[in-house]
């Protein structure tokens, strides 16, 4: 059984605590440093599964612009980052098209969609 | 000559803003002014997400938070141009534009808002020696160029600085599939957001080179590497400690500059600490009836606060058309309040007051110079404190905001008030 012992920089607001971690048992870990209950939240889950927003652009033909900028509509696993971009580098969408539509949905299994977060009308 | 209520000049979220706040007073005849081909400005290529979460009380990423004004914009029928360059503005509120389809000419405003942003500080501003190949670029130069249009700028990158757009763009270039070698810091502290140096450099591995610049550009037709040097306690690079790094592409994060030369030509005083215009509560310059709002004023770290100040502009030039602006006599400052920036700040907008205008409260922006511990801002009349609040910590680069009720306005007898941090002993 491994001791966990971290320092944490929460990303929660911009205040940026930094955040301690350790104990033996994952059930109940010590946590210091945050000033409010997000980043206890947030550190819990940088250690157990840690998440990001991913975003990116794809291809857009026959838009007003060749690029379509785009997100996940939730967190997904840090590791799946890249993977999820290798899919998203394939993909090529038509115009028009409009804010929120889904271009990818629950992209690796994740059950994220990955979303417009612009409109673009055609060429 | 053309005539409108207002003239709008810059379409980005300061500029939307203040239209929408101008019309939402009943002012009909009101003319936005663009020089891209569409609205939304600098947020259209900040792709990331963080933008919104006071004002929306959501995550969104800066075209989902322009989107939601532009859409405004449409609701309420206000005309834009686009694709148009405003040459000059005169102090008779006349702007002189130019585009393809009109060619050169000038309208007349009943009032104008200046909202035209800020740039980016480049090569030339920071003297870096060297040749001048292709592959130098300002982080909003390649955000510009990955998110909308489409091209990448480099495939091993260096770059120097630490502001938030340029921790931005190394993990944008990361995912894109570039290298980037390093991020470089001329101070012992990075200059953005800790958040972001976490999710922007950290969770990418890429290194963070504190008390680093670059001191030479080799390269003849592209960029083929920097020289690098260590950086001492004045952050000036010390001689002997330089070490090559090759690469293709060198990105420049250096600071932004308020972009007033329009303002210039209307004969508006700036002022020397923010960059911008001398405003008021109104945010009016002192050019009666020209108005300024947004990163134009002072450089903003959250476009919800751009928001905010630009709701403020927008109302004072309606307030203006419509007569009920109580207006300072332009030869005689007394009937106004100074406010200065004392101990420990960097500035405060606005930098005048005149009471009568002043509805409810009074916001306070402003920044300190260096970075406090627990600490109090405080703002006195004379030697009486009208106004004492605490903060946890402050730095240069968060913007703090500052409000005083109208109550307590109405009891300053002095013609100045001053601002000041302090922190606290222990």
């Amino acid at each position: 059984m491994s001791k966990i012992n971290r320092e944490i920089i929460c990303i929660v607001c911009p205040t940026g605590c930094r955040i301690h971690v350790s104990g033996d048992n994952p059930q109940a870990l010590s946590i210091t440093g945050n000033e409010c209950k997000r980043g206890e939240e947030y550190a819990l889950k940088e250690i157990t599964d840690p998440r990001r927003t991913l975003i990116t652009t794809v291809q857009l033909n026959h838009g007003r612009l060749r690029r379509l900028p785009v997100r996940t509509n939730v967190e997904i696993p840090k590791r799946s980052l890249f993977p999820c971009m290798e899919i998203i580098n394939r993909t090529e969408v038509e115009a028009p098209v409009e804010v929120g539509q889904v271009i990818i949905s629950d992209i690796l299994g994740t059950g994220a969609d990955i979303v417009a977060t612009r409109s673009m009308t055609r060429a | 000559m053309e005539n409108y209520d207002i003239v709008v000049i810059g379409g980005g979220p300061a500029g939307m803003a203040a239209a929408v706040a101008a019309r939402e007073m009943g002012i009909e005849n009101i003319l936005l002014i663009e020089r891209d081909r569409e609205l939304g400005g600098i947020l259209q290529q900040c792709i990331h997400n963080g933008f919104g979460l006071r004002h929306f009380e959501e995550d969104l990423t800066g075209p989902e938070f322009s989107e939601r004004y532009i859409q405004r914009i449409e609701e309420l029928d206000i005309p834009s141009k686009l694709d148009t360059m405003v040459l000059n503005v005169t102090e008779n509120r006349e702007v002189v534009l130019v585009n393809a389809r009109e060619g050169l000419k000038a309208v007349k405003a009943g009032a104008i808002v200046l909202a035209m942003g800020c740039r980016e500080r480049a090569r030339g501003a920071i003297n870096i020696p060297g040749s001048r190949p292709a592959g130098v670029f300002t982080a909003g130069t390649a955000q510009r160029l990955i998110n909308i249009e489409g091209y990448m700028v480099g495939k091993k990158i260096m770059m120097l600085g630490t502001g938030d757009i340029g921790l931005i763009m190394a993990r944008r270039l990361t995912l894109e599939g570039s290298k980037v070698i390093a991020v470089l810091a001329r101070k012992p502290y990075p200059g953005g957001l800790m958040r972001n140096v976490v999710q922007c450099l950290y969770d990418y591995d890429i290194p963070l080179m504190l008390q680093h610049t670059v001191v030479k550009i080799l390269g003849k037709d592209r960029v083929r590497g920097v020289l690098v040097a260590r950086t001492d306690e004045n952050s000036l690079p010390i001689p002997g400690t330089e070490e090559l790094y090759e690469c293709d592409t060198l990105i420049l994060s250096v600071g932004l500059i308020p972009e007033n030369e329009l303002s210039l030509s209307a004969g508006i005083e700036l002022d020397r600490r923010t960059g911008g215009p001398i405003v008021n509560e109104s945010r009016e310059t002192r050019v009666p009836g020209i108005f300024a709002c947004g990163n134009v004023v002072h450089v903003h770290d959250l476009v919800d606060f751009v928001v905010e100040e630009s709701e403020m502009a927008g109302k004072g030039a309606a307030r203006f058309v419509q007569r009920s602006f109580v207006q300072r006599p332009v030869e005689c400052d007394d009937a106004s309040i100074a406010l200065l920036p004392g101990r420990g700040l960097k500035y405060v907008v606005p930098q005048l007051v005149n009471a009568a205008n002043v509805e409810d409260r009074l916001d306070l922006f402003l920044r300190v110079n260096r970075v406090y511990g627990p600490s109090y801002i405080e703002v006195k009349d004379g030697r009486e404190s009208i106004k004492k609040v605490k903060r946890p910590r402050m730095n240069p680069g968060e913007m703090e905001r500052v409000r005083i009720s109208r109550s307590n306005i109405e009891t300053i007898k002095g013609s100045n008030l001053i601002v000041e941090a302090t922190e606290v002993e222990g």
